[in-house]
């Protein structure tokens, strides 16, 4: 048996440690995703989402534990390294792609990641070139014909749509979503949505998104996670998670952000008394 | 017409140092410093060995691989110390000052009788029997005049070939890309620091052989002779810019030897119609003022106007 995609093994990380600043963004997080796995990550905001996939992708190394792709233990592999396993896509529009290349040209440097980067060949000679429309007409938006379009040209939602084909040009262990659809339009939001699902069913990509968006955690994956002040507090999967609906999945985030409240109004009070 | 083929050489051969800003400055998206350090230590390689009785042709190349390593040490102490080209070509440029001198063994030298680049040309263009003077309507000039122009043509349409192929290649895309835009060539496998210093690398080289031709053209190398050839270089490229756009890389490409070639002439026309000699630099430092500021000027002198407008 191939080992998981994706091991998280008692991830811990601080920011700005011992000083007032101090936030626990990741308090021991474990994750196991089998391959072909497509898992959703909801919470709040300083859930400690964004730290989880931060880690995983190598932006940042936490204070303590273990992150293995595909069996591989890459904890403190710079960013570039492990990129050749994952495949990701930003939140922001802007950030996944080179808004200065054209799309073909994007699409030549994601057709190379993991791989040696020549000097013999032309990185858009014929035969690549069509090669890479054939993968862009797979999108069904017309790019294909736009291939010398700078991509700072498109707009938020075709450009998200570039970055997921970027990101799946060459088959990930991994692919990572960080909220890829928050910054765009609801039409857009649909579009790279449909996207985002016909390529991980028809490549079978194993998938770890993050989403502020209740219903697509609903509709979206084989399993959801709660994540909640640095932890997975909740994790619904198998038959529950088909069963799932809006309303249960939003009443236990209102659980979570009155217990919250709580210890806000507690915290008021201490600060009231002494301070 | 002396004044005119002067320009046209001195363009051509400065249209190197424009096409090594042009790497950093519009692709790698960074202002390097070493630009100055570079362009003064390829003169002073090349003057070195040309008069300790290297070929010319050696001596430049050599100059040119002196310029790899200054453009590698400001990339290695950007990515391994995290020190930005900026403070680290001022660094680096400091540094080559007493290497120049040593190179030199003055702070200044001339290259004597000994034969240069320039002068393989003139025995180039007797051994082709091209005319010895050349007559251009009323004028004859001596073949002296043109033959740089030969070698600086074929040199610098050399280079301009090979980095425009380098360019497209998966190596200069992926180059291209991280400077483009750091996050997404990480998250797409480029070890983005490694980039960078390989795109400091090739800037330099093209400075620092723009160092080598100049001080061959000029007969001699000073030390100092590289101070400002960034702002030089930055004069060069907008101008370019100013001519042909940015939208495609040929475009771009093509800007930074026309703009070079522009620019001289200009410097020529303002020198003739009595600009003095000293009041170069300041003059060229205003230019990019305001060729750089000038979109955000216009910005602002538009928000002043339709306020006023606005106020009926």
């Amino acid at each position: 048996m191939s080992a998981p995609a994706l091991v998280l093994e008692n991830v811990h990380h601080t920011f700005f440690p011992g000083t007032p600043n101090e936030q626990r963004a990741l308090e021991g997080v474990d994750l196991v995703m089998e391959e072909g796995a497509f898992v959703l990550v909801v919470g709040n905001n300083g859930s400690g989402k964004s730290t989880l996939l931060n880690a995983i992708s190598g932006t940042l190394v936490p204070d303590r534990g273990q992150v293995r792709i595909a069996g591989l233990e890459v904890t403190t592999w710079p960013e570039w390294r492990r990129a050749g396993m994952i495949g990701r896509v930003f939140q922001n529009p802007m950030s996944g792609s080179i808004a200065q290349l054209t799309i073909a040209e994007n699409l030549a440097v994601a057709a190379k990641r993991g791989g040696r980067h020549g000097v013999l060949r032309n990185a858009l000679g014929r035969g690549r070139r069509r090669e890479l429309a054939e993968r862009a007409r797979d999108l069904g938006l017309g790019l294909e014909d736009r291939l010398d379009t700078p991509v700072g040209a498109l707009s938020g939602g075709q450009r998200q749509a570039v970055t997921l084909l970027m990101a799946t040009l060459v088959r990930p262990k991994l692919l990572l979503l960080d909220e890829h659809t928050s910054a765009l339009d609801p039409n857009s939001t649909e579009q790279v949505v449909r996207l985002t699902e016909q390529l991980i069913r028809s490549e079978k990509l194993t998938t770890l998104m993050v989403t502020h968006s209740i219903p697509q955690a609903v509709a979206l994956g084989d399993r959801v996670l709660i994540m909640h002040r640095g932890q997975v507090v909740e994790s619904i999967g198998g038959l529950r998670k088909r069963q799932l609906r809006v309303e249960e999945l939003l009443a236990t985030f209102d659980r979570l952000r009155s217990a919250d409240l709580v210890d806000e109004s507690a915290a008021e009070m201490v600060r009231r008394l002494y301070i | 017409m002396n004044l005119l083929i002067g320009s046209l050489s001195m363009g051509l051969l400065l249209s190197l140092l424009t096409l090594g800003v042009f790497i950093t400055f519009r692709v790698m998206g960074r202002l390097d410093l070493t630009t100055d350090g570079s362009f003064g230590l390829g003169a002073a390689v090349a003057v070195a060995l040309i008069g300790s009785g290297v070929h010319p042709l050696v001596a430049t190349l050599a100059a040119a691989a002196a310029g790899w390593l200054a453009g590698a040490t400001t990339g290695l102490i950007y990515v391994l110390l995290g020190i930005d080209t900026l403070l680290g070509g001022i660094l680096v440029t400091t540094g080559l000052y007493t290497i120049q001198l040593r190179i030199m063994g003055s702070g200044n030298r001339s290259l004597g009788g000994a034969s240069t680049l320039p002068d393989i040309a003139g025995h180039l263009w007797q051994a082709l029997r091209l005319p010895d003077p050349v007559s251009l309507g009323e004028t004859t000039l001596p073949a002296s005049l043109f033959s740089p122009l030969l070698v600086f043509t074929v040199l610098v349409l050399f280079s301009i070939w090979v980095l425009a192929r380098f360019l497209r290649t998966d190596l200069g895309l992926a180059m291209r890309a991280a400077g483009g835009n750091a996050q997404a060539a990480r998250a797409l496998g480029l070890d983005t620091g490694m980039m960078a210093t390989l795109g400091l690398v090739l800037a330099n080289g093209l400075v620092a052989l723009a160092g080598a031709l100049f001080a061959q053209y000029q007969g001699f190398a000073n030390v100092s002779m590289g101070a400002g050839m960034i702002v030089t270089g930055l004069a060069c490229l907008v101008l370019g810019e100013g001519f042909l756009g940015r939208r495609t890389l040929r475009r771009q490409i093509a800007g930074t030897f026309t703009g070079t070639i522009a620019f001289r002439l200009l410097v020529a026309a303002a020198l003739a119609a009595g600009l003095p000699d000293d009041a170069l630099k300041l003059a060229t430092a205003v230019f990019v003022v305001a060729a750089l500021g000038g979109p955000a000027t216009i910005a602002r002198m538009r928000r002043v106007f339709v306020r006023e407008q606005v106020k009926g």
